[in-house]
């Protein structure tokens, strides 16, 4: 009976510590999206490379696609880079891009420079789109099915691993069901 | 010394001046007011541990200025707290709506306590019980007694 009780507080700290250590696991920064299963929030914009030009998520419907959300002058965007480019080059999946709060010049620049992955870019100078999409950091990559709905959002840079178990096999799953 | 003097209170003035005819902020004390009780609401996605309100985030600003914009458009704070929660989830409010997957969220604490509370109940309990009066045996008795006749001894 002693004994028992002075196992107690070893008890407890085993339990914060177990608490505590799911916690270490977790990303504060991930952010459960309301928007999955939500059918993509439309848009018009003019295309980063031809202004006169207009896209839709309209455009894309029938379609499995990646949207992905990049900027010239975010970091992390840049580490994606070779993913991105990557998988579009391997072409699965097309991947249309949104530049996000960024100076013409310098998104096709940093296109011109790094490669460009994106069948087309659509140009969101003052993040409006950004903010229907419920982007807050960027680089944000969602998949969206044939009938235009939202199935996943990566936020973050977008490595390999993400690739290989999240969006290859949803894309594949989409595209073989519908 | 002087002239550097003259200088320098002049670059004063002219910063307090400057200030002063800074446009303001804003043409609408009303509308401002509104804006930000309820951005002083939302939570900023970047930062986390800030409302849109306290942050310069740019996104807080960008939110900020939808908020503005929609209050001016006539839309209710209900709409707009709707129009955000539906982009960013219940995680950008800072007073979370209760359902089920926030109940621990809600009645967690209070859990906590009530089972802090009986813990306490039980243990004074426990305490209370032990530490009942038991008369005293008669070799105790005894010696009671004895220190009681011989005071000088304890000295």
């Amino acid at each position: 009976m002693l004994r028992a009780r002075f196992l107690i507080p070893l008890a407890v700290f085993a339990v914060v510590v177990g608490i505590l250590g799911v916690g270490l696991t977790l990303d504060p920064r991930e952010v459960p999206s309301p928007l999955i299963n939500k059918s993509a929030p439309p848009f018009n914009l003019p295309q980063l490379a031809q202004p006169d030009k207009t896209i839709s998520q309209k455009d894309m419907l029938g379609k499995v696609w990646l949207l992905n959300v990049w900027a010239s002058w975010c970091v992390s965007c840049r580490e994606e880079h070779a993913t991105i480019l990557e998988l579009a080059r391997s072409g699965v999946v097309p991947v249309l891009g949104l530049n996000y709060k960024d100076e013409r010049a310098d998104g096709l620049a940093w296109l011109a420079r790094l490669g460009n992955p994106y069948q087309i870019s659509a140009y969101d100078r003052d993040g409006r789109i950004g903010i229907d999409y419920g982007v807050y950091g960027v680089p944000e990559t969602y998949v969206i099915d044939k009938a235009g709905v939202i199935r996943y959002k990566r936020i973050g840079a977008v490595t390999p691993e993400v690739v290989r178990d999240k969006i290859l096999p949803l894309v594949k799953e989409l595209n073989g069901n519908a | 010394m002087r002239k550097l003097l003259a200088l320098l209170f002049g670059l004063i003035l002219a910063g307090s001046v400057l200030a002063k005819e800074a446009p303001p902020a804003v043409s609408d004390p009303a509308l401002e007011k509104r804006t930000m009780a309820l951005a002083e609401e939302l939570r900023c996605l970047v930062c986390q541990n800030q409302t849109i309100a306290d942050s310069h985030a740019e996104l807080a600003i960008d939110l900020k200025n939808q908020i503005r914009e929609k209050l001016k458009a006539g839309m209710s704070e209900e709409q707009i707290l709707q129009f955000m929660v539906a982009r960013y989830g219940d995680f950008v409010l800072y007073k979370p709506p209760v359902k089920a997957t926030t109940v621990p969220l809600w009645f967690g604490p209070f859990a906590l306590l009530f089972a802090a509370l009986a813990g306490l109940f039980y243990y004074l309990l426990r305490r209370r019980r032990s530490a009942a009066p038991q008369p005293l045996s008669e070799a105790e008795q005894a010696r009671v007694q004895a220190l009681l006749d011989s005071p000088e001894e304890r000295r």
